[in-house]
């Protein structure tokens, strides 16, 4: 007879792999019993995570929005009235050939004024000018978006010109725009701590009553020679399935938000001439709120089964 | 294979449950412990699993000193000794098999080895038509060899029982005794502990009768006759 926990063999790891295996299924079973509880518990927790989930999808829309406007935060040359349209796009080619230019557009006098009629709606106001008043425009594109001193040397470059009138790139508030929404990243962080605190909450809360309620199958279990690690397992599991279900309850909730803030956002960036469309969370997010809500889960029930169990012993 | 030395267990509140009590227990012996209600039967028995913790002396089974298991290796003492409950401890939520097959689930034995080994053990109890039943569809008696089955599956080499005939009529608990001597038969070692005198002194075996947490009768492994 012999009081020393067995030797580990080397048959241990299949042993050991099944039966982690098992409870883990059987922890799903005992949750599936009892729908009712388990879909309340995933409910609230997907609450909680869907809150900081939505955030950050509203945030990389916002940035996908604003990046579409930086890529158009390109140089605008406004030409002197005295350019022709043919050298216009004589220089746009020369422009184009010059390092540092990603990409050139010539606006004619004629498609600016096309397009000002359209937008501005002095249609009328137009028609009784007898010249076109508007200059051939280039719109250059930075071929280094990224680098502010490359873009800065670019836009002096074509200050200087001869057939430029004027020059001008407004990166000030795409600037500020991000500066905001670094602050709203660094604010989803914040919301998602607390909130992942409040999903530690649920999840123990859970377990605890979990462990109240098979106290006397616990009792039984160390009676009859159960290490705690073995008595912990099962615990362990309900806790990362609540969170897992929570990450897939979250994910719905954002889906369904999306999909209900979808149309007014379409009708909205219509009015701005914008085929902006609001994205679905990407594959990463989702991946981050299964596994997060996951190890919120698992994290959750060690730290309630760690306070919980010990406090039950046979007598 | 169960040797007290000298042992004393005093509760936090002060009462001293056992005094100086000294007996060993050859391996494959059949005992029974005795005495009123309050007497130290119980606390005798909880000394052997580390239910509870000697306060003097010293508890030796099958050689390991008891009070040298730390915490984290009282389970595997555990499935080294089967326990019967007066109160059977199952767990109703579960079928007679699972019941049955929890020890053997713990040591981690393999699917078709558990199936067969619980198969055995009701057997032997004679409640092999009854796997799938649950527990609380069961009589008493009934129940009480569930627990029985369920103390010796895995084979220990001791079996600990505390009043296991408490709520049977006499035919009953005379069956259940007689599984018992059949274990004892084999090479466990088995501790019963009783309040019923008529009963186990008609079996003929080694008695430890206690009072007031003393040791009063049985201390040599000779057999007495109460």
């Amino acid at each position: 007879m012999s009081a020393r926990p067995p030797r580990r063999s080397a048959t241990f790891a299949p042993v050991y792999l099944v039966r982690h295996a098992q409870v883990l299924i059987a922890s799903l079973g005992r949750l599936y019993r009892n729908p009712m509880s388990t879909l309340m518990t995933a409910a609230v927790i997907g609450i909680a995570l869907a809150l900081p989930a939505t955030l950050l999808v509203a945030l990389n829309n916002l940035q996908r929005l604003s990046g579409g406007w930086n890529g158009a935060a390109s140089i605008s040359v406004f030409l002197k009235q005295t350019v022709s349209d043919g050298q216009a796009a004589d220089l746009a080619s020369r422009v184009g050939a010059w390092a540092g230019v990603g990409s050139v557009r010539t606006i004619t006098r004629d498609q600016a004024l096309a397009e000002f009629r359209r937008l501005s709606g002095f249609g009328k106001a137009l028609d009784a000018l007898d010249s076109n008043p508007l200059p051939a425009v280039l719109v250059v594109k930075p071929a280094r978006q990224n680098d502010p001193a490359a873009v800065q040397a670019l836009l002096l470059k074509l200050r200087q010109l001869p057939q430029t009138s004027m020059a001008q790139l407004d990166l000030q508030w795409v600037k500020r725009l991000a500066a905001i929404m670094a602050i709203g990243r660094r604010g989803v962080l914040v919301v998602a701590a607390l909130l992942g605190l409040a999903v530690l909450l649920v999840v123990g809360n859970t377990i605890r009553l979990d462990i109240q309620n098979r106290r006397r199958e616990i009792e039984v279990a160390k009676l009859i020679g159960a290490t705690d690690a073995f008595i912990r397992r099962p615990f362990l599991y309900s806790g990362a399935w609540y969170g897992l279900f929570g990450g897939v309850a979250a994910w719905l909730l954002v889906s369904m938000a999306l999909w209900a803030t979808g149309g007014p956002v379409q009708q909205l960036a219509l009015l701005y001439q914008s085929q902006f469309r609001l994205i679905a969370a990407d594959a990463g997010t989702v991946l981050t709120l299964l596994v997060g809500g996951a190890l919120l889960g698992l994290l959750g029930s060690w730290l309630a089964v760690g306070r919980h169990l010990a406090a039950i012993e046979p007598s | 294979m169960i040797r007290f030395d000298n042992v004393s267990k005093r509760y936090p509140g002060g009462h001293e449950a056992l005094r100086g009590v000294s007996f060993h227990i050859p391996r494959g012996q059949m005992a029974f412990v005795t005495g009123h209600s309050g007497a130290g039967k119980s606390t005798l028995l909880k000394l052997i699993p580390l239910i509870e913790r000697a306060s003097h002396g010293q508890v030796v089974i099958g050689g390991h000193n008891l009070a040298k298991i730390g915490r984290r290796r009282i389970p595997y003492l555990r499935r080294q000794i089967g326990i019967i409950f007066q109160n059977h401890q199952l767990l109703f939520d579960r079928t007679v098999f699972d019941n049955v097959a929890l020890p053997l689930v713990i040591s981690g034995l393999r699917h078709q080895e558990i199936g067969r080994r619980v198969r055995a053990a009701l057997g032997k109890v004679g409640l092999l038509e009854r796997e799938r039943a649950y527990p609380i569809t069961l009589s008493g008696g009934e129940q009480q060899r569930v627990g029985i089955a369920r103390a010796v599956v895995h084979k220990p080499p001791v079996l600990l029982a505390d009043e296991p005939t408490g709520n049977l009529d006499p035919e009953l608990s005379r069956e259940i005794m007689g599984l018992f001597e059949q274990f004892s038969q084999v090479g466990v070692t088995v501790l019963v502990a009783s309040h019923d005198i008529a009963l186990i002194s008609s079996l003929g075996h080694r008695l430890l009768s206690l009072r007031n947490g003393q040791l009063v009768a049985g201390e040599a492994s000779a057999r007495a006759t109460a």
